[in-house]
């Protein structure tokens, strides 16, 4: 599966295709880019006249493509290079197994839902005409048929549609612990038991219709919930696709080949072009270079490598090419700490209760108390056993744990659809009120509160004609300090007749005279590059020389545009913040100074950043951590909730609760003001639940409850908790169309 | 009377029609991607131009 590219270097792509019997072969993409219906179009259609082309057809809510071809007739490469040519980034990914494993569960539950919604509704077409027959002389043969009729429906369905509840709750018995889907269980079960009795008594009231009603209300908050986060998921797998690390293995017989880094082993040798993100752990074989190791320890003045020395994946290669033999592919040394470190404080964070289960908790014992006490009490006042526990029943029915079940669901939806639009995509379910209990908020300094690629910091310094010409020429180079002087121009087109000087710079003949591109010494601009870092002394340096005009470029992270308001607003919210860095210290201060923080640690270590977190959460604090690089992922699992901003590397966002898109800080402000509010309407809905309760337990008590009144009951409840949990988006500051902007830039730096 | 135990069964043969077309949508996998959908269903790719 090896085809060249018009770079001149093959790809083995052999990870990503699915093969089939039938002589085809498929694979899945993630496509950069898609906005609208015409991309769609243009897309399919312009691989429908391809060669050997099966089908493609684009998914439109998840921006995915899925290509089929013949094989032989066509290729992967080809493919991509046809997208390419159309004018999309194409990047091909293989779903994780528990990606398609949430598929099939969200499937699983619309078709449970389908079927629960049928037997709804028909059998509210016989209970509503029991109900109004039973005003209007409907005779005992009509109902009774009606009621064995919807005993048919229900029957099945309720065994099929409330599977999810069912195996819940066993779950839960088993384990010795009691959730919402144990009464729940109870309630439907029961009430199905009773209602079959009374039919085959010719008795005047049945409650199919609630147990089956129960089913789609409850089932309905499951699927939201399970879609929600399945969407979530795919916008971050199609994140992780588009930033696909593929790595350049130099082979045995000399030739170049691109491989997913799933495809490295250690003793393999690869290549690392300037520029380019080292992805496996090795050794340097050949080469020296200077090496950027920001993403892992924070630290952002470049260290030399040379012949010997190791280097880490996720670390950025600044000088020239280096030859690296592989020790460790994937779980290197470093890695491997972290990890270690990542395990110990993720379990940690296990035992926390979600609101819901405390509810549940609460809730399944009372239920069940008071039906017993119900049941007994009317024995005692004199009545029969059996319409004695027909009122107990009732009142199991009543008590109807759809508003409880929805309250805390729903409004979960509403908010992660909320914070979806803001740019930031939560992983975890509990996320939410644990980001709503938070009360400092702690931040990394390196690619969190500024930029992950590096910015021209004394732009105003220099005419406008100078930058063209500086950025003509660092257009020829790969070096992120060329790459930055070029952006900063806005990329203007290369100079001609370019030559690199490995190890110094570019240089090449304008208007007549030399001019040349990079270090300081390369450019004889020693006495210019000492007053400008003196100006600047967190940034690196890069000079410019045209004949007698000599520019140095200060080349650095820039803060966020909207940290320092960011700040503010989360001190006026009452937060406390904090930054803890790997960077160097001075570094460090200078950045909390800008942005008015006064608590800041710098060159720590991740063993350093847990610590302190650890001594924070002892003295009572609920701290959010947002980090981006690999030293911080520990500290992410071991803060109460974290974020991590999406450029971040794997395992932080994979230990992180959230990821945010986008270049501004202010989804930070956003989360936190969200959970607050969804919070505060999750515990609205309780007491709404409770009160409805409250109403009508002893409604059922008095044994005054028909199916009728259970019927409206439950609907009641459910609309106004669901219409309640449609309040958790704030209306008022909704930034327009901020998705396809932050997912816009995104896709820029993903290149 | 008589007629309802004729008409209510139909009645509810034919909502399971429509349950069995839903389900049979939902393994065609037709829910996987709602917005595509609606967009595939007004595009007039396949018309010949106007002159």
């Amino acid at each position: 599966m090896t085809m060249a590219l018009d770079s001149g270097r093959a790809r083995d792509l052999s990870l990503f295709v699915r093969e089939s019997e039938t002589g085809t072969a498929a694979m899945d993409l993630a496509v950069a880019g898609i906005k609208c219906a015409v991309c769609m179009a243009t897309i399919e259609r312009g691989l429908r006249g391809e060669p050997g082309i099966v089908s493609a057809r684009v998914n439109l809510a998840a921006k995915r493509l899925t290509v089929e071809w013949r094989k032989g007739a066509s290729s992967p490469a080809r493919i991509l290079e046809r997208m390419d040519e159309i004018g999309f980034a194409a990047h091909p990914f293989s779903p994780q197994k528990l990606e398609s494993e949430e598929a099939r569960e969200e499937r699983r539950l619309l078709r449970a839902l389908g079927v629960a919604a049928f037997g709804a509704m028909n059998i509210m077409l016989l209970s509503v005409s029991v109900w109004s027959g039973n005003f209007s002389g409907i005779t005992p043969e009509t109902r009774d048929f009606f009621h064995w009729l919807s005993a048919l429906i229900a029957l099945p369905i309720a065994a099929y549609s409330g599977r999810p509840f069912y195996e819940s709750a066993l779950k839960a018995v088993r384990a010795g612990a009691v959730n919402m889907d144990v009464p729940i269980t109870l309630g439907i079960v029961l009430a199905l038991v009773m209602s079959l009795v009374e039919t085959w008594q010719s008795a005047e009231h049945a409650y199919f219709d609630s147990a089956v009603m129960l089913i789609f209300f409850l089932l309905i908050g499951r699927y939201l919930d399970q879609a929600t986060r399945r969407r979530t998921r795919d916008v971050a797998a199609n994140l992780a696709a588009l930033r696909a690390d593929t790595v350049t293995r130099l082979m045995a017989d000399g030739t170049v080949i691109d491989m997913p880094v799933e495809s490295i082993e250690p003793g393999h040798l690869v290549l690392a072009a300037a520029g380019q993100r080292i992805a496996v752990d090795g050794v340097v074989v050949e080469g020296a270079s200077e090496v950027d190791q920001s993403l892992v320890t924070g630290e952002t003045r470049h260290v030399p490598v040379n012949p010997g020395d190791a280097v880490y994946a996720g670390t950025l290669n600044i000088g020239g090419q280096l030859r690296i033999r592989v020790t460790k592919a994937e779980s290197g040394t470093l890695l491997a700490e972290i990890e270690r470190l990542l395990n110990g404080a993720v379990a940690g964070r296990a035992a926390y209760v979600r609101l819901a289960d405390r509810a549940a908790r609460l809730y399944a014992p009372l239920v069940h108390a008071t039906a017993a006490l119900t049941f007994a009490g009317w024995l005692i006042a004199g009545l029969a056993w059996k319409p004695a526990l027909l009122i107990a029943i009732t009142v199991l029915i009543i008590t109807c744990p759809c508003a409880l079940a929805l309250a805390i669901p729903a409004v979960q939806v509403v908010a992660t659809q909320a914070l979806f639009k803001r740019s930031v995509l939560i992983h975890a379910a509990d996320a939410l009120e644990r980001l709503s209990e938070v009360g400092t908020i702690v931040f990394d300094k390196t690619g969190t509160l500024t930029l992950p690629d590096p910015s021209l910091a004394n732009r105003s310094e220099v005419s406008a004609a100078g930058l063209a010409r500086a950025g003509a020429l660092a257009m020829a180079s790969r070096h992120p300090l060329a790459l930055a002087v070029a952006s900063a121009a806005g990329r203007p087109p290369v100079a001609g007749g370019v030559t690199e000087v490995a190890g110094a710079g570019v240089c090449a003949v304008l208007d007549g005279i030399e001019a040349r591109l990079g270090s300081l010494a390369f450019c004889e601009a020693q006495a210019e590059g000492a007053r400008v870092a003196s100006a600047y002394p967190d940034a690196s340096l890069i000079a410019f020389r045209h004949g007698e005009e000599v520019h140095v470029y200060a080349v650095e992270q820039a803060m966020r545009a909207d940290a320092r308001a960011t700040v503010d607003a989360l001190k006026a919210q009452g937060f406390s913040v904090a930054v803890l860095s790997g960077d160097r210290i001075e570094t460090v201060r200078r950045a909390a100074e800008t942005l008015g923080i006064a608590d800041w640690r710098g060159e720590f270590k991740p063993a350093d950043k847990i610590e302190a977190l650890r001594l924070r959460a002892a003295a009572g604090e609920k701290v959010l951590m947002v980090g981006d690089g690999l030293n911080d992922a520990p500290a992410l699992a071991a803060a109460h909730v974290s974020l991590s901003p999406v450029t971040a590397v794997h395992l932080a966002q994979a230990a992180a609760d959230g990821v945010f898109l986008g270049d501004k800080l202010r989804p930070v402000l956003d989360s936190v003001t969200i959970a607050r509010r969804a919070r505060r309407i999750m515990g609205q809905n309780l007491t709404l639940a409770v009160v409805y309760n409250l109403i009508a337990v002893p409604l059922a008590i008095a044994g005054h409850v028909t199916p009728l009144v259970a019927a409206l009951a439950m609907s009641g409840s459910s609309i106004i908790v669901s219409l309640n949990a449609l309040r958790a988006d704030v209306r008022g500051d909704r930034p327009a169309d901020a998705r396809s902007e932050s997912a816009g830039s995104t896709e820029v730096r993903a290149a | 009377m008589n007629i309802l135990v004729i008409l209510v069964p139909l009645a509810l043969f034919l909502g399971l029609l429509g349950l069995l077309g839903f389900l049979w949508s939902l393994n065609n996998r037709q829910f996987d991607d709602l917005e595509g959908a609606g967009w595939r269903a007004i595009s007039d790719d396949d018309l010949p131009p106007e002159r």
